[in-house]
């Protein structure tokens, strides 16, 4: 009985993060109703528990979700009385495609993911509204479980994503992939907030851990997905070559007690080599045919290093070239900052304090690594004092348990 | 299809210049937009330009003053009012609505349920 129990388990938490997304636009399409799909598809999973413990585990969990969901949302539409005026969308060519013979692993369910994808990012949308809705719609976490991994109440993240879809039916803004020369712009979005999924998880604004492994799942898990419904885009290939190559490092960010670890202290023999294979395939087909874009380069970059067999053999000369690359694809303060890093390495560290003195520090204030790369640059040049004035700027910044003991460390050495 | 509004706000100044080719641009600018309106399978329902925000006058409950209802550097100059398909036809509709001096905000109108 506990087996059978766990099997169950299992078997949802797979479906739920494969087919949550299926089941919620499936269930949309029939109600034009986003809430009502929603509460539609929760119920499906929960009646899932019961009915798969009793009958067993479905051959095919996906379409018995589905199904079950659609049943709900057909039941609280007739209870609504609702159901004479929405019968005619439901004979919309749309709906015939939910053929019986229906199964959700055909193409179907592909472009209904992407749809779905492209709506909750769509430019309409204030990007933190875009996140929150991707992770809420697309990978089905909760409310509480998103205003926890960025930092807002409860009830402020269930505003924004209240807000965001009453803008979405309210403006009418349409389920559907963008069409090819609306892509560049779209997609970018999409990309955009999956990184930024990603670097949420990677390292957690807050708290005690450096990592929030869950949140660096489902943007591994998105960007997959991505690219498999968009095998040509070579930027998704970038996006997903980018988080797998800064995952793999993962295991050697922190060391025994939970403290951060620079990329120049990590165990490299640990990296996930597997991982880094995957992503230098992916990098060196995304920086293929025409001017790479900027997950590409950010990728290449991260490729030179997991190349690199130790801190000092890193090819700087090449992360520098790639910087300038980048910083022309993306004209961003933070790239120029991490180029300064990098010509640091490859010219000594008067060199970087002058790049970073030739930063925008307007547009870079209150960002903790600005002065957390000058306290570095002035500590290797053995400048105590104004390097201790640096680091405690940087601990000001900050609020990551295991970055904030990184730089008490340091602040430390350096006599502060 | 669904009912939008388009809102042209624009800095005023741009307009303050006499000379008439400004205007006739502009003219001929919103012309044309009419025509690629239904060109783009859309359809405009009624719009105008509105006289300078120094004409306007506002009420909030039972105080009037001068001016517009709020201080904006651009100011409401004109809107049409159009219908599209969903956000997507009518934002590629608004995007080509002449504001040289400004932009355009696209609004939703609001569809209250049929009685009975």
């Amino acid at each position: 009985m506990a087996a059978q129990r766990e099997l169950v388990r299992e078997a949802l938490a797979e479906a739920h993060r494969r087919e949550w997304a299926h089941v919620l636009t499936a269930t949309v399409r029939l109600t034009r109703d986003l809430d009502l799909a929603e509460e539609c598809s929760q119920e499906a999973f929960l009646t899932a528990v019961e009915a798969w413990e009793r009958d067993g585990v479905p051959r095919n969990p996906g379409a018995w979700l589905t199904t079950t969901a659609k049943r709900k949302a057909l039941d609280a539409l007739r209870r609504a009385s609702t159901l004479r005026t929405k019968l005619p969308l439901l004979v919309e060519p749309e709906m015939t495609e939910d053929g019986p013979g229906e199964r959700p692993d055909g193409g179907d369910i592909a472009d209904d993911r992407l749809r779905l994808v492209f709506t909750c990012c769509h430019p309409a949308l204030a990007r933190e509204a875009q996140v929150a809705l991707t992770l809420r719609l697309v990978c089905g976490l909760t409310t509480p479980e998103i205003a926890h991994a960025f930092l807002v109440s409860e009830p402020t993240m269930a505003a924004r994503v209240t807000r965001a879809k009453k803008k979405i039916t309210a403006a009418r803004i349409p389920y559907r992939v963008p069409e090819t020369h609306e892509l560049p712009e779209r997609l970018d979005a999409v990309l955009t907030v999956v990184h930024l999924v990603f670097t949420t998880g990677h390292t957690a604004p807050s708290g005690d851990t450096l990592v929030r492994p869950d949140l660096v799942a489902r943007a591994l898990d998105l960007a997959r997905v991505l690219l498999e419904l968009m095998p040509d885009e070579r930027e998704v290939r970038g996006l997903l070559a980018l988080l797998l190559l800064n995952d793999a490092r993962r295991a050697t960010r922190v060391d025994d007690s939970g403290e951060l670890l620079l990329l120049e202290d990590q165990d490299r023999s640990r990296w996930d080599r597997e991982q880094v294979a995957d992503g230098r395939v992916l990098v060196m087909d995304a920086l293929r045919g025409g001017r790479p874009g900027r997950f590409a380069l950010q990728a290449a970059i991260a490729a030179v290093h997991a190349e690199a067999p130790s801190w000092g053999e890193t090819d700087w000369r090449q992360v520098v070239g790639l910087y300038d690359l980048l910083l022309q694809a993306w004209p961003s303060p933070v790239v120029a900052l991490n180029r300064a890093a990098a010509v640091a390495m490859r010219d000594g560290p008067d060199a970087g304090l002058a790049a970073l003195d030739a930063l925008d520090a307007g547009a870079l204030a209150g960002y903790r690594y600005l002065p957390a790369a000058r306290a570095d640059l002035l500590r290797r040049l053995g400048h105590a004092g104004e390097a201790a004035t640096a680091y405690r700027q940087a601990l000001d910044l900050t609020d990551n348990a295991a970055e904030r003991a990184f730089l008490q460390r340091r602040l430390a050495e350096v006599g502060g | 299809m669904a009912q939008y509004l388009v809102l042209i706000y624009e800095n005023e100044s741009g307009y303050d210049n006499p000379d008439p080719s400004v205007w006739q641009q502009a003219m001929e600018a919103h012309n044309r937009f009419a025509e690629q309106v239904v060109e783009l399978g859309g359809q405009v329902l009624g719009g105008n330009a509105l006289q300078p925000t120094a004409t306007a006058t506002s009420i909030r409950g039972d105080v009037v003053t001068d001016g517009p209802f709020a201080e904006t550097k651009e100011a409401l100059g004109g809107f049409y009012l159009i219908e599209a398909k969903d956000l997507d036809h009518a934002l590629q509709i608004s995007r080509l609505c002449p504001a040289p001096f400004g932009g355009v905000e696209v609004r939703p109108v609001m569809e209250f349920p049929e009685q009975g």
